[in-house]
């Protein structure tokens, strides 16, 4: 057996020249006659030291990075090597983390059955094989899973009402649309450990009387895309997937789709239309989807990150997974730390961790080395906080508490060049890009919201056009349909109240800075 | 002529498409994809033969292609530049690379450059939120750039 070597094959890792590393390396160690093996696996989730390579050793595998195909030489040559961190698993990044969903991402090839099965994989399906369809959906319940696209509804609350409501058909839509600026880590899991989420489908399916699965992702995901069909292939074929899965009586298989670049197709009944093959416009609710779905069909849409979470909490026990976390958040969140951030990537941790130890501590502050004036937490729609307000715990309540929402937990860094009234207006904006037009609050709200942000850029009669914004984002977050042009106001009414200095107006109460 | 033969043999392509498709549930955007790929854009005669075959109006998909971004009524350029516009890029200077791009390109959003080489396309969000800013040239990611980087992108293809 010779020697063994990690480089990424993430879409993080290829963007900051993984390929060109893992040739160079290919051809120093062809040149050196060294017999060694390349594996491709996917991200620990440490992006600013990617391309991240690794060596593995007696002791466990040594981490260099980033690499640059010039470092290649110098890093097989051994001794002291200035991209050196140590053994991988010592790097405190890594080692403050509670990787439960994550615990495989980056240790194994992710196309590798072998390895998906040397660590772990398929215990959770194959305790749901000897389970009752209401015995999974009580131990996700208990489990106190909730949803990981933002909404935070208990998944086994979804579960069972798919499981009881009546239909010759269901099924399970795996809502990987993952829009959210700050966000990578369904992309993460589909790229480095596609077989979990396959798992999670499979015990979805199993739990609820559902015979097909679809991943809906998005086109500027073609890595992912191309690797979940290669998982779903390499599933099929082993008798995970099909007719009979893992040999017993249940019959379930999947496809992916990818959607043609609308943000909205991450709302789940604008999903649901645009898998139906129509324009991605949001359905009115009710009917839940859990009742009338997928072309009429009871259905389970749940997020990557909360199917992927179920095989461990099958394999585990509900107890376990409930034990971490705090409040009414239990499990491990993946949170996915970005935007101008030191230590960009992504952290798992149990949910209660404070935003001062995340981006502080853990994210070594801003990369620019200039001071953080706001954070954006939960993508596009989420709220700005300052930094008056990085005592706030990772927890869905304590950020609906304060104005805010953790949603897919992605953190965008910001630091004081910035100025929250062009973010404001970039909210706006995005709303009335991305709005599918089926509501008026929404579609022209979110115009009129840009036309008012620059009258008050322009210092015409800004308090009197602060009184009408605050009246619009009112009626947008009444009025609306979906989060679209229901959350859209956060961005914009945080920073109004957080920075009013940008908005050349006073503040709206005392509790601003 | 050679107008009517460019016209059968979009029908004839669009057709070996819809039939790999067709046994799908909700196949038209898996179609429009593929009717994408293998022009570049989505010609009028397609979505005729698409509207035929799925037994629908020709409204109803020329309203679902219309309503998705990815989807052309025109040829792009040789080459495509999407370029991230949302928060995470915008914290890494992506606004002012953006801006510097298209001085630079001659071009604005959605536009080509006079030689046919490449259009510039806005993106919001590539999930590369923690190496920005980022973009994506033809299928190929890109992150951590600077102007340079991303002229030296548009620099390197044909």
């Amino acid at each position: 057996m010779g020697a063994v070597l990690y480089v990424p094959c993430d879409a993080a890792a290829l963007a900051v020249g993984a390929d060109r590393v893992a040739e160079t390396l290919a051809d120093e160690l062809r040149t050196r006659g060294v017999d060694a093996t390349i594996i491709r696996n996917g991200s620990r989730g440490m992006h600013w030291l990617e391309p991240l390579v690794e060596i593995e050793t007696e002791q466990g595998r040594i981490a260099y990075g980033p690499v640059k195909p010039s470092d290649v030489a110098g890093l097989l040559d051994g001794g002291d090597h200035p991209l050196c961190h140590g053994l991988t698993e010592e790097i405190p990044y890594l080692k403050r983390q509670t990787r439960l969903t994550f615990s495989r991402c980056g240790i194994t090839d992710p196309l590798s059955l072998e390895h998906y099965e040397m660590h772990h994989g398929f215990l959770g399906l194959k305790r749901a094989l000897e389970m009752t369809p209401a015995e999974i959906v009580q131990d996700v319940t208990d489990s106190g899973l909730r949803g990981r696209g933002g909404a935070g509804f208990p998944t086994g609350i979804k579960w069972n009402t798919v499981l009881k409501a009546q239909g010759a058909q269901k099924y399970i839509v795996c809502n990987a649309d993952e829009g959210d600026s700050g966000t990578f880590s369904d992309r993460m899991i589909m790229e480095g450990d596609p077989f979990v989420l396959i798992e999670g489908m499979a015990i979805a399916g199993i739990a609820v009387g559902a015979t097909k699965g679809y991943i809906y992702t998005r086109s500027e995901y073609p890595h992912a895309v191309a690797i979940m069909q290669d998982a779903i292939k390499i599933a099929r074929k082993a008798g995970i997937l099909g007719a009979s899965v893992m040999g017993s009586d249940h019959a379930f298989d999947m496809e992916v789709r990818e959607g043609a670049g609308a943000y909205v197709c991450g709302e789940e009944t604008s999903l649901l239309n645009s898998l139906e093959g129509k324009r991605g416009i949001v359905r009115a609710k009710p009917p839940l989807p859990a009742i009338e779905g997928l072309f009429g069909c009871p259905t389970v849409v749940n997020n990557v990150m909360s199917l992927a979470s179920v095989p461990i909490i099958m394999d585990r026990g509900a107890r376990f997974y409930r034990d971490y976390g705090v409040g009414y958040s239990h499990g491990t969140i993946p949170i996915q730390l970005t935007g101008n951030i030191k230590n960009s990537g992504l952290f798992e941790t149990a949910f209660g961790l404070t935003l001062n130890e995340l981006i502080y501590d853990i994210g070594g502050g801003t990369l620019s080395g200039r001071p953080v004036k706001a954070v954006q937490v939960g993508g596009p729609l989420g709220a700005y906080f300052p930094p008056s307000l990085f005592d706030t715990i990772f927890d869905y309540e304590a950020f609906i508490e304060r104005n805010g929402m953790i949603g897919h937990a992605g953190i965008v860094v910001f630091d004081d060049t910035v100025d929250m009234l062009k973010q404001a207006r970039f909210a706006m904006e995005f709303c009335a890009i991305e709005s599918c037009g089926k509501c008026t609050p929404c579609r022209i709200g979110s115009v009129r919201g840009v036309e008012v942000l620059d009258r008050i850029a322009e210092g015409d009669q800004p308090e009197q056009q602060v009184e009408l914004l605050t009246d619009l984002c009112d009626t947008m977050k009444m009025g609306s349909l979906c989060a679209l042009g229901g959350f859209a106001p956060y961005p914009v009414m945080s920073s109004l109240t957080h920075f009013p200095q940008d908005f050349h107006v006073k503040p709206l109460t005392d509790a601003a800075e | 002529m050679a107008l009517q033969t460019q016209s059968q043999d979009i029908e004839k392509e669009t057709a070996a498409i819809i039939d790999v498709h067709e046994h799908q549930e909700g196949p038209l955007l898996p179609i429009l994809h593929d009717v994408q790929g293998k022009f570049g854009y989505v010609p009028e005669d397609a979505l005729l033969k698409i509207a035929d075959r799925l037994n629908l109006s020709r409204a109803e998909v020329h309203g679902t292609m219309s309503f998705y971004p990815d989807f052309r009524t025109e040829p792009a350029g040789r080459h495509v530049l999407k370029v991230c516009r949302a928060e995470a890029c915008q914290s890494m200077g992506g606004e002012k690379l953006a801006d510097d791009i298209q001085r630079d390109l001659g071009i604005k959003w959605h536009e080509t450059t006079p030689d046919g080489k490449v259009t510039l396309e806005p993106v919001y969000c590539l999930g590369l939120c923690s190496c920005a800013p980022a973009a994506m040239m033809d299928g190929n990611l890109h992150g951590r750039l600077d102007e340079d980087a991303v002229l030296k992108l548009v620099e390197e293809v044909k």
